[in-house]
């Protein structure tokens, strides 16, 4: 009994994805898919502690949510066309229970799906959390600071457009690919938080869900070995990621990259971060992740050499924002050159940033606060400092920044 | 859209108020978050209030009036005060509710105010 529970369990966590985007891929109701699937895995534990497990598990839980669709649909007789494409899935379904073949991974194409433009941009990584691994909305909600009755209203949305609007659940044409890709991959990076965190006080706001997004960064390459940015947001992640246990001391204080001990980072991530970028390098088309992912790595090649080499990171932060001119690479380049130069030059950087973009972001401002100090500007440094920690969500970022007021 | 950022705090946030160790940081770390809420431009009122014991409810029953000491709601955790905020959405009314300095024993609800309602017109 315990068994079959265990392998349930194991099956939707390796397979559902799997089969979330097989079946929705031929009848393009992820809604009504998820609702089938959740049945199925019911069934499954209804039955399999009397059948035995069977020899395909997930040809068998396509074919109980297949039936249920069948049925849902001829209740329904919304899309009425919808029956005769469930039909067809389950007869392939049928086929795989007798074949020997492997189960099909279309996971890349539900990938796709997910970070189609026309999906709202802020609801594109929840969808993928959901839909590719399973995730429930309340604990996205929660990771993405959102109301969770809105975040169950935007997924359902979401799908309803995707159903409606007859988004393709196909790998893009190569002329579109690289801005398809792009948006796949920027979604997955937004399920990791952020990696910014080269100034001293800067607020990782979202902790994310790192080893969630690193097991899609993963999935990516694997399914699409021949991208070099799918490598470089996997290395960047992998960076900075090998220093989380470190952005802390033993009694929870902040300890900011400059003071880390490199020997505390975790090696084998490290290594296949550079790894990874090595690969992308040789496959010779640049792109913003392998910048970012670059930038990391000097970071974490003070390990060997023993110190930080400002002057690549300040080169690679200028090669980033002709690439991508976010805020936070923006932030991240006037840092630099306020290392690698001077403060001067790095607070005129900032003093060129519009109003907007800055309002309420708390990088900016404890960069600034740093510049100024370095200027003698203390009184201007502390005010900066001030509203660094007025927009702080972590409390040890608080305490660090309180503790460091100029 | 106005927001109201309602903050509740345990008996030991209160009590932190008049802590001599601890009130430099009490209020220091909300004055800070005015600061941010004022400099961004979405600050539109608001108050703390003083401890919940120093609260009257008045109370109608069966058509008599009741006035008791003492707050309303009988929890662990009360009203300690509150900002209105103007921002475009919940989402940017969400980001500064995270940003309110948490403690263990503080609970941060929002919600939206009510549109004012329209003049009559004469």
């Amino acid at each position: 009994m315990i068994d079959t529970h265990r392998t349930v369990r194991q099956v939707a966590d390796e397979s559902y994805g799997r089969l979330v985007a097989f079946l929705a891929g031929r009848c393009r109701d992820l809604s009504a898919v998820e609702d089938a699937l959740s049945e199925a895995f019911v069934s499954a534990l209804e039955s399999w502690p009397e059948t035995g497990i069977p020899a395909k598990p997930e040809a068998w839980l396509l074919t109980v949510a297949r039936r249920r669709l069948i049925d849902a649909a001829r209740h329904a007789r919304v899309h009425s066309e919808t029956v005769p494409t469930f039909r067809a899935a389950a007869e392939e379904a049928q086929a795989m229970l007798n074949a020997e073949t492997e189960f099909p991974d279309e996971r890349l194409k539900l990938l796709f799906v997910c970070a189609h433009p026309a999906i709202d941009v802020n609801v594109r990584t929840p969808l993928m959390l959901q839909t590719v691994l399973h995730l429930d909305a309340a604990r996205i909600a929660s990771v993405f600071l959102m109301k969770p009755a809105a975040m169950g209203q935007r997924l359902s949305r979401a799908k309803a457009k995707i159903r409606d609007a007859r988004i393709p659940f196909e790998i893009p044409e190569a002329a579109d690919l690289p801005r398809r890709l792009g948006t796949v991959l920027e979604a997955v990076y937004a399920a990791y938080g952020s990696g910014w965190d080269d100034v001293a006080g800067t607020d990782l706001k979202r902790k994310g869900l790192a080893t969630e997004a690193i097991d899609l960064g993963r999935l990516l390459i694997q399914l699409m070995p021949q991208e070099p940015e799918s490598r470089g947001l996997l290395s960047l992640m992998l960076h900075c990621e090998a220093r989380r246990t470190t952005r802390r001391s033993a009694t929870g204080e902040y300890i900011p990259l400059s003071d880390q001990d490199p020997l505390q980072w975790s090696r084998p991530m490290i290594d296949e971060g550079e790894r990874l970028l090595q690969e992308a390098a040789q496959m010779g088309v640049l792109g913003p992740f392998q910048l970012e992912a670059a930038i990391q790595s000097v970071h974490s090649r003070r390990l060997i050499t023993g110190f930080t080499d400002w002057g690549t990171i300040m080169l690679l932060y200028e090669g980033l924002v002709q690439l991508a001119p976010t805020i936070g690479g923006l932030v991240g380049r006037a840092a630099a050159v306020g290392e690698a130069k001077d403060a001067s030059a790095g607070l005129a950087l900032l003093d060129n940033l519009r109003p907007e973009m800055i309002q309420t972001y708390q990088p900016y401002w404890a960069s600034r606060s740093h510049l100024l100090r370095q200027l003698g500007r203390l009184v201007e440094a502390r005010s900066a400092c001030e509203r660094a920690i007025g927009l702080c969500e972590d409390e040890a970022m608080r305490a660090f920044l309180k503790r460091h007021m100029p | 859209m106005k927001y109201s950022i309602l903050c509740f705090e345990s008996p030991a946030e209160f009590a932190a108020r008049t802590d001599p160790s601890k009130m430099a940081a009490y209020w220091g770390a909300v004055g800070q978050y005015m600061k941010a809420l004022k400099d961004a431009g979405v600050f539109a009122g608001g108050a703390g209030l003083e401890l919940p014991d120093t609260a009257t409810t008045v109370r109608y029953r069966n058509g008599e009036r009741l006035v008791q000491d003492g707050p309303y709601a009988d929890t662990k955790e009360q009203l300690g005060g509150l900002f209105i905020i103007e921002v475009p959405n919940l989402d940017s009314a969400l980001e500064w509710a995270a940003r309110f300095p948490q403690q263990p024993g503080r609970v941060i609800e929002v919600r939206p105010n009510l549109m004012p309602m329209e003049p009559e017109k004469p």
